[in-house]
């Protein structure tokens, strides 16, 4: 601290007083800077605090810059400041000065002060190192003293140790003597006891000896007494090696005792592992014998479709009763979760006891003896291999058939966890057995275990599907007859409430969704993270990717617009079979899907997976691509069904009737009354679950007004033209440049997701048909006047169904047109009769 | 290499009827029908110079009525059948068919009744030199056609089309009424026809004959028809149903016929908007379906020479042109199974076998604007077709050039 102090003081001192001194002289500018600067280091003053207010100024007239000429200063001052300025400029100056005087003052004092105290302290410690010195030189005396009598001692004593040495050399030779001497009682003794450890132990200690000193006649006769002793004492213990019935640690222990009497280390390894082979396979047959049971194909098929139809039974809306109420695999009488357990416990652990038992014995410990050096370890190791890979493919064959036999998909808690026992304890073989290809097998298993899951989860949930189908069908075959038996008496929309099809849809789509969730959860299970195997890269990846996201999940929704795709072909052309309001349904169903259901579904199960996409899979714009495809054909083909349906009522009324000899209308043909309440009854049914949609733009009482310009104007003038017989040619003429201003119209094309454009697809169907029909019919006048009153009607009630009025306009417009055409006698009737009739319904 | 344009011609009259002159190989012409109820009918004859891309046309007058079916006799230029509606008036009515008149009340002066019939008739000789030498004078004073005889059996109702023996000597017509198939043979040069044999559909309710085309396979044996939506084959020797495709369409089956190099195949369109070929040999599946139309398909016709052209017309307002090279008789160019094929063809589809083509649209024709009841192709250009629409327009086309050397070499 002193000496810190003394250092900086002897660094600044100088400069501190040459400050002061040397400010008025002209100095170089640099030093005077740095001088600057270290002032400012020390009293802790950094450059940067004070750099943006005072700038490093170049001017020689700013007094605390560092280029300051007194000189240039005075003479400015001089020139430019009046007296009094200049006084005050002098008595500020000189203000500034004192205090810079006083300041300078303190400083010095303050410095001198420490100075004064450091040189105290020195002076302290200088006495201090004096006194340590003395007490030094007085230690080093008393050292030497004490090694000059040591060494004294030491030589004293010298003769007596070499003698005490040598007396006790000669006693432990005769002890070791004796032992000799007494080795063959004491071997006997031991053989009585069954003590074969010590026998062994002692003979062991003894035999090197023995054999060095065997050309001495006693010694020899030991030796020989010794050997008869070990090799009865071998012979015994080899019996007791065969006969097996031993525990496993007897057997060990024997297996020790014999390898220390340089038994052949490769026979004893046969031998082990056959004796250990032969409870195994009774653990083995024990297995199989749970298996065995019921062997018969035909009996495992029936009791696996009983436990199909009973797993998907549970999920159907009628029969909402959990389904773990399942299944222990009808299949054996022991569920897999008990027999994996009992293969692990049987088999697996004392599999896992002969491992370690036979590496303690012949590769741990050879390694340390001298049998190392016979290459015994590895030859051991290979046995073993050998034999655990030949029992371990048994075990896992039975293992396998087991869980074939596994086909319920109700509950996956109880294969998962018993796969998951399966898996862990093998991995004890793979602690004990490094390298073998043992626990990888296992992992197979586990992974075909858990793919076959898939796949059945997968067939269970289209069955589901298909089964929910059906269901949807009877519910709407059965309220068609109520709405059919009330609509007669009245309006009466409340019965068929319960079963209408927003529901429909809704509990349909939420019973798939929960479906999909239900056997989404079963499925984690594989990859839940308690379970051993979920950390193979197969569960973490593939299974999530692959197996889940791809075969589970994105099959199934591609089945499900595959099979919606199928109801618009297999319906054939008829399309009888499939019901039109099914086919609504199954629409908006796939543009739900398209919409959300899909890519919620999907993120649900990326998350649940936590799916990392190491391969390429299907993205959700294809899948949604592809259920937008399915919704609109069977939209489309929904048009088209019901647009027949009406077709077919207009055709027959067409066809059958003798229009040349007809009475004069008095009514609406009841056709066309049917055509329009069925259209209404498609409306509403379509706007159960589509949107209204766009129409251009009306005005509310739109029937009538265009109507009237729809007949007054252009069809008399239509009628006109055909009336004159001088110019044929005008009437094609008026249509064709009518038609030249009117699109082109598409009957059969394909509709928009919402009501409108669904009505006006169904509609242009039917009254292009009603054209087609009508040209190929002559007509009398009262036919056309029928025909007349008949699209009067229809214009009155179908405008409002179509997104753009003028379309069923141009259409009837063209049907009563053509009626004109192939009329006889093309009187039409007034146009206030065609209302008044229509009017009266 | 661009295409030429199509060649539109005008009709007074609607107009439904089209056929090619079948017995005419040299020259480019067409027959259409009319359809009015208050005027005259006519046929007009359609002269197309390929070359100088004009149309030249010839008026006869047909009186009858309008003409639903016209077809042209396949030996002499000059015979025709047509299929016409006579509505016939209230006094004939009264004396011919009383129970008719019966059901309906007296008051009413217009009462009439419209039958179909059906007749054979000749082109007055001079219709083409008149035309020559005084183009505006035949529009308006046109020629008259000559009856040569009635195919009507009043015992058989009302006729729906007539169809000549293909390839025949013009001696032999099948005419098709109600749910009756007549095959008539024509003697004294066509002027008396008499019923050789007849065939009848039966089943429960009105069953109708939609129409028909007589094979031109198994020496001509053999006949194809359309009712409701199914199609019959008949065997003419002994009259007797061969095959039957129950529901080969949705709907009505509107039309038919017969791939010219293949015998068993058979072309089909109806009301479901589809084009349908058939094998007749196994009849539960189509051997392809084509969906381009969106209405009606009213017409199909195969190609004269290649069987891979195939035309298509529809009420959509549309002609699809389409080349159907699967089912065709050269799908991969060199495989030809028809003797029937020159030897100067054979060498062309040689050469082709190196792209085989798919099964395509070619092309679109969208110059009609009301339906296409009927296509043809030209019996002397297998290049060129003719379409009809409903509002008296037809345009006559022509393959594409890069298809149709695409075929050739």
């Amino acid at each position: 601290m002193g000496a810190h102090w003394l250092c900086c003081g002897g660094l600044f001192w100088p400069p501190f007083i040459m400050d002061e001194g040397s400010v008025p002289v002209a100095e170089d500018p640099g030093r005077r800077r740095r001088v600057h600067g270290m002032l400012k280091l020390y009293y802790g003053l950094n450059e940067e605090g004070k750099a943006p207010e005072q700038p490093e100024s170049l001017d020689p007239c700013d007094i605390n810059g560092p280029h300051f000429d007194p000189e240039l200063y005075l003479n400015k001052l001089r020139r430019e400041c009046s007296l009094t300025e200049l006084m005050d400029q002098e008595t500020c100056m000189v203000r500034q000065i004192r205090s810079l005087d006083s300041d300078m003052q303190t400083l010095v004092y303050e410095n001198y002060n420490k100075f004064i105290s450091a040189t105290d302290t020195i002076r302290k410690m200088k006495n201090d190192f004096k006194k340590m010195e003395d007490e030094m030189d007085c230690l080093s005396a008393n050292m030497a003293a004490i090694t000059e009598f040591s060494a004294r001692i030491s030589g004293t004593l010298q003769d007596q140790h070499a003698q005490i040495t040598k007396l006790s050399g000669v006693h432990t030779l005769l002890r070791k003597l004796q032992f000799l001497f007494e080795l063959p009682a004491r071997l006997n003794k031991c053989l009585e006891l069954q003590a074969y450890a010590q026998a062994v132990n002692t003979h062991r200690r003894a035999r090197c000896v023995l054999q060095q000193y065997s050309h001495l006649p006693s010694f020899k006769g030991i030796q020989d007494d010794c050997h008869a002793i070990m090799d009865k004492l071998a012979q015994e213990l080899r019996q007791k090696f065969r006969d097996g019935g031993s525990s496993a640690k007897d057997l060990s222990e024997c297996v020790e005792l014999l390898l220390q009497l340089d038994e052949p280390a490769e026979e004893l390894c046969d031998k082990f592992l056959s004796h250990a082979r032969s409870r195994l396979e009774s653990d083995l047959q024990g297995l199989e014998a749970e298996i065995r049971p019921y062997p018969s194909t035909s009996a495992t098929k029936d009791a696996s479709v009983h436990g199909l139809s009973s797993t998907t039974a549970p999920g159907s809306p009628a029969d909402g009763s959990p389904k773990n109420s399942s299944l222990p695999s009808p299949a054996s009488n022991t569920d897999i979760l008990e027999f994996i357990d009992r293969g692990c416990n049987e088999f697996v652990s004392s599999l896992c006891l002969v491992i370690t038992s036979y590496q303690e014995l012949f590769i741990n410990h050879a390694q340390k003896g001298e049998l190392a050096s016979k290459n015994i370890p590895q030859m051991a190791n290979g046995k073993l291999h050998v034999f655990v890979d030949d029992l371990a493919a048994r075990y896992f064959m039975l293992v396998e058939r087991r869980i074939q036999e596994e086909k319920g998909v109700g509950d996956n808690s109880l294969l998962v966890r018993a796969l998951d026992r399966f898996h862990r304890r093998l991995q004890a073989v793979a602690k004990l057995l490094p390298g073998s290809a043992v626990p990888n097998k296992g992992t197979e298993i586990v992974i075909r275990a858990a793919t076959e899951r898939v796949k059945q989860y997968l067939s269970a949930l289209q069955s589901f599907y298909m089964d929910s189908l059906t269901d949807v069908r009877q519910a709407l075959a059965t309220p068609r007859l109520s709405v059919a038996g009330t609509s007669v008496a009245g309006p009466a929309s409340g019965r068929d409430a319960p079963t209408s099809l927003p529901e429909l849809l809704s509990s349909l789509s939420a019973s798939i969704l929960n479906q999909i969730k239900s056997v989404l959860a079963s499925v984690h299970l594989f990859t839940a993270k308690d379970i051993t195997f979920s950390n193979k890269p197969y569960f973490k990846g593939e299974f999530c990717s692959q197996g889940v996201r791809e075969s589970l999940v994105v099959s199934f929704i591609k089945f499900v617009c595959q099979s919606s795709r199928q109801f618009c072909e297999t319906a054939g052309d008829k399309g009888g079979s499939t019901p039109p309001a099914l086919l609504l349904l199954l629409s908006r169903l796939c543009l739900d899907y398209e919409t959300s259901t899909i890519s919620y579904i999907l993120t649900l199960t990326d998350e649940q997976f936590l799916v990392q996409h190491h391969s390429p899979v299907t993205p959700v714009t294809t899948l949604c691509a592809e259920a937008r495809e399915a919704a609109q054909k069977l939209l489309n083909h929904y048009v088209k069904v019901q647009g027949l349906i009406i077709s077919q009522m207009l055709r027959k009324s067409v066809e059958t009737r003798d229009w040349v000899n007809t009475i004069e209308p008095r009514n609406v043909r009841a056709v066309m009354k049917r055509v329009v309440e069925d259209t209404t009854s498609i409306d509403v049914q379509v706007g159960l679950l589509y949107e209204e949609g766009v129409r251009k733009a009306h005005s509310s009482d739109s029937s009538k007004r265009t109507f009237s310009v729809y007949s007054s104007s252009r069809q008399q003038a239509r009628y006109a033209a055909s009336y004159t017989p001088s110019a044929p040619m005008d009437t094609n003429l008026l249509s064709n440049i009518h038609k030249l201003f009117s699109e082109r119209i598409d009957i059969f094309s394909s509709v928009e997701f919402n009501k409108v454009s669904v009505m006006t697809g169904i509609i242009k169907i039917s009254l292009k048909t009603f054209l087609e029909c009508v040209r190929l019919r002559t007509f009398g006048r009262y036919g056309l006047q029928q025909i007349q009153v008949d699209c009067h009607y229809l214009q009155m009630y179908l405008w409002r169904f179509v997104s753009d009025e003028n379309l069923v306009h141009f259409l009837l417009d063209e049907i009563v047109g053509s009626a004109a055409h192939r009329c006889l006698d093309p009187a039409p009737m007034e146009q206030s009769v065609i209302e008044v009739i229509c009017e009266r319904g | 290499m661009e295409d030429d344009a199509p060649v539109i011609y005008g009709l007074e009259f609607q107009a439904r009827a089209l056929t090619a002159q079948t017995a005419e190989t040299d020259a480019v012409r067409f027959l259409v029908g009319t359809q009015s109820l208050k005027f005259d009918n006519q046929i007009h004859i359609i002269d197309f110079d390929d070359e100088n891309n004009i149309i030249n046309k010839n008026v006869l007058l047909h009186q009858a009525g309008e003409i639903w079916h016209i077809g042209a006799s396949p030996a002499d230029k000059a015979v025709l059948t047509t299929c016409y509606n006579k509505s016939e008036s209230h006094c004939f009515l009264l004396s011919v068919a009383p129970f008719a008149a019966s059901l309906c009340s007296s008051f009413f002066s217009s009462d009439s009744r419209v039958v179909s019939c059906a007749a054979v008739w000749r082109m007055p000789s001079d219709w083409e030199t008149g035309s020559h030498e005084s183009p505006d004078e035949s529009a308006h004073n046109p020629q008259t056609l000559e009856l040569l005889c009635h195919l009507d059996d009043s015992t058989h109702g009302n006729a729906a089309c007539v169809l000549w023996e293909p390839m025949g000597d013009g001696k032999r017509v099948i005419s098709l009424a109600d749910n009756h198939a007549l095959l008539w043979d024509l003697q004294e040069s066509s002027t008396q026809a008499t019923v050789s044999s007849t065939a009848t559909l039966e089943g429960k309710g009105q069953l109708k004959f939609t129409s028909g085309k007589w094979s031109p396979h198994h020496n001509c044996s053999q006949l194809a028809t359309a009712n409701d939506t199914a199609i019959r084959g008949w065997d003419l020797r002994t009259m007797s149903q061969i095959y039957c495709i129950e529901n080969a369409h949705g709907q009505l089956v509107r039309d038919l016929d017969f791939n010219p190099n293949r015998q068993y195949y058979l072309a089909s369109c109806g009301d479901d908007c589809k084009v349908k070929f058939w094998d007749v040999r196994s009849v539960q599946e189509p051997v392809k379906t084509l969906e381009e139309h969106s209405h009606w398909v009213w017409s199909v016709r195969y190609n004269h020479s290649h069987d891979q052209l195939v035309l298509t017309a529809s009420s959509d307002s549309r002609l699809i042109l389409s080349n159907m090279v699967s089912i065709s008789s050269e799908p991969f160019g060199h495989l030809v199974d028809d003797e029937e094929l020159s030897e100067g063809e054979e060498l062309h589809q040689e050469d082709k076998g190196k792209e085989p083509l798919k099964d395509s649209v070619v092309s679109t024709y969208e110059e009609h604007e009301d339906s296409v009841y009927a296509a043809e192709w030209s019996s002397a250009d297998p290049w060129l077709f003719a379409s009809l629409s409903y509002d008296g327009r037809l345009v006559i086309n022509r393959v594409p050039r890069a298809l149709k050397y695409r075929i050739l070499l």
